[in-house]
């Protein structure tokens, strides 16, 4: 598990350097892209990645429809089965199919873990960019805030937040991003601060522009790069905070279910020796977390390539 | 350098203050209502009227707030609504032991973490590059509940070799030492994942800058080069990111400790949550938030003794 929500990861990137291309527009050219897409596919692992989070995608909201399971009523006379021939993974301690189960949690699992992540990026990317653009006391007061959220361990908040509202899937997400978008705004505002003294921008202001130009079409798109590398990793990392968050007790209350909460479960039945209540759950949590690991790390690559070629 | 560190222990007070304030407000939203968890289900309007003047919680917010926050400064953090008895007797308890799992796993972590991202990048690319990566990888990506959970299944349910669970002994927990085990591995074992990855980037970074090639032409063995010179400098980032990873490694022990049930602070946290146990939880995030702004803050300081150029930001 990422010890923090972006914020390792913003201080490797930082290190990394990875800062916008001279020439003032905003929107990159095409053969660019092209050229980060090919390294991007080179690499090997980004490719895997990219495969298993299709599989997964498609494994929890179109297996549905292909492996059909009912998961609406209990049916304790088959609880806690092993697999069988009508039960490929096996019965949960409700009586319901384990596969089934499994792409029930995946779809939670997976919405809640994305829509965190675009959140946090969206809040992250304004703040932070205004903040840089700003400067001054206004930059100060804002960064200050930014430092004081961050010096609370995320899991607290998390925990304490998951306390106030009753958990259901939209408060989930905003509970998440409420603790991630710190990490995007940090990155952007020390991208902001590298970009506002290019001639481009000084030009913009000559001319007449707004700030809110600069910011909208000058300062934004050139962070894309980055932001887009933080927010892959932003999406593991929610996926590992739903999961634990539920294991901990605080997550979505049942019949709703997520991997997290099944392991959790399965984890009573240790010593009975259910594995396949165990293993799947977990194994689908490593898996989509590592394969959003691999592509940020792919396309952090990738954008550093484009840049040494500059 | 003292202009530095004014600034900076200025910076760390307002901090401090913040979440001081933050965590007042997030605490007085939450619905349960303490008095009513003290009292229980049977107490009469009058009763829950007196506590709650005799608890001051009828006052308006920002008063309650300066009276906790005096409190505060008075290391008076307040009486545990759960149980009989104060916070920071709860904490005093508690705090050594989260300290022991913290800085144990932490130091471990960094003694592993440190030679691995040298080997890393020294053998960049070869098989055992890969190797090394993919299981970093693998250990990144994993839960931290769903690694300790694996390593009770291997080492406690199948090869009976350690306990599953943390020593519970109030007085001395390195009385039961091979209870400790597990916790620390686990959480070393996700914190070392994180800093061997970045360490390896920052040993890459380093052995492409141009003193390196220079000192290579002056004779330098690569060994030498290597010590002396890349791994000095490639340490540097690596104290900020330990003092940026602080408030995460807590987040680990939180996790860590319930998944063994540790008696630590992480701990105490989670069961105050569910009993919607005001003082306590407030104490636990004071005092960790304040650890963590301690932490980076010597962290800040460290490097600025280090490295010279950053006294001037």
């Amino acid at each position: 598990m990422s010890v923090g929500f972006g914020a390792g990861m913003t201080a490797a990137d930082s290190v990394a350097a990875t800062s916008a291309p001279e020439g003032g527009e905003g929107y990159e050219t095409g053969s660019v892209w092209r050229m980060i897409l090919a390294v991007f596919l080179e690499n090997r692992l980004a490719v895997v990645g990219i495969g298993l989070i299709v599989f997964f995608i498609l494994f929890s909201f179109a297996g549905p429809f292909i492996y059909h399971t009912q998961q609406t009523y209990t049916n304790l006379s088959i609880e806690n089965q092993g697999p069988s021939l009508h039960h490929l993974l096996g019965t949960d301690g409700d009586g319901y199919d384990n596969i089934g189960r499994l792409m029930l949690g995946g779809q939670t699992s997976l919405e809640v873990g994305l829509a965190a992540a675009i959140l946090a990026v969206f809040v992250g990317v304004i703040w932070g960019a205004a903040a840089g653009l700003a400067g001054g006391i206004i930059d100060a007061v804002m960064m200050r805030i930014v430092d004081t959220m961050l010096a609370i361990p995320f899991l607290l908040l998390l925990i304490l937040l998951g306390t106030i509202f009753t958990v259901s899937v939209p408060e989930l997400v905003m509970a998440i991003a409420f603790v991630a978008w710190l990490g995007p705004a940090r990155l952007v505002r020390g991208e902001t601060l590298s970009l506002r003294v290019r001639e481009y921008v000084q030009a913009v202001k000559v001319m007449g522009g707004s700030q809110r130009r600069v910011l909208l079409r000058h300062i934004i798109p050139n962070t894309v790069g980055t932001v887009v590398v933080n927010a892959t990793f932003q999406v593991a990392d929610a996926i590992i905070a739903v999961a634990t968050l539920s294991f901990l007790g605080f997550g979505i209350a049942p019949p709703a279910t997520n991997w997290g909460l099944q392991l959790s479960n399965g984890t009573d039945f240790v010593y009975a020796g259910y594995w396949w209540l165990i293993y799947p759950a977990g194994a689908c949590i490593v898996l989509t977390v590592m394969a959003f690991n691999f592509v940020g790390d792919a396309m952090r690559d990738a954008l550093e390539v484009r840049l040494q070629k500059r | 350098m003292i202009g530095y560190l004014v600034r900076r222990v200025f910076q760390s007070l307002v901090v401090i203050i913040g979440v001081t304030i933050i965590t007042f407000i997030l605490l007085h939203l939450l619905p349960g209502n303490p008095v009513v968890a003290i009292l229980g289900p049977r107490a009469t309007h009058a009763d829950v009227v007196a506590l709650t003047n005799q608890l001051g919680l009828n006052k308006p917010l920002p008063q309650q707030y300066l009276i906790w926050l005096s409190n505060l400064a008075h290391l008076n953090l307040g009486y545990s609504y759960k149980q009989t008895e104060s916070v920071d007797a709860l904490l005093a308890a508690r705090l050594p032991n989260t300290l022991l799992l913290v800085g144990t796993s932490t130091v471990l972590a960094i003694l592993v973490a440190v030679p691995l991202g040298v080997l890393q990048s020294v053998r960049r690319n070869k098989p055992d590059d890969y190797v090394m990566t993919g299981l970093t990888f693998v250990f990144y990506s994993m839960p931290t509940f769903w690694l300790g959970i694996l390593l009770i299944i291997v080492f406690s349910a199948t090869l009976h070799w350690l306990p599953a669970e943390a020593p519970q002994a109030q007085n001395s927990l390195l009385s039961q030492v091979n209870g400790l085990v597990l916790p620390v591995v686990t959480l070393a074992l996700v914190t070392l994942a994180l800093f061997s990855r970045y360490m390896r980037s920052s040993m890459l970074e380093n052995l492409v800058q141009d003193y390196v090639r220079t000192a290579r032409a002056k004779g330098v063995s690569g060994r030498a080069v290597l010590f002396r010179h890349v791994l000095r400098n490639a340490l540097l980032p690596l104290l900020t990111l330990i003092g940026l990873s602080i408030p995460g490694i807590i987040s680990g022990a939180v996790v860590t400790e319930t998944v063994f049930n540790y008696p630590g602070m992480g701990y105490l946290f989670v069961q105050s949550a569910f009993g919607y146990d005001y003082p306590v939880l407030l104490g636990v995030t004071v005092v960790v938030a304040l650890a963590t702004v301690i932490g980076s803050l010597v962290a800040d300081i460290l490097y600025a003794v280090a490295d010279p150029r950053i006294r001037y930001v």
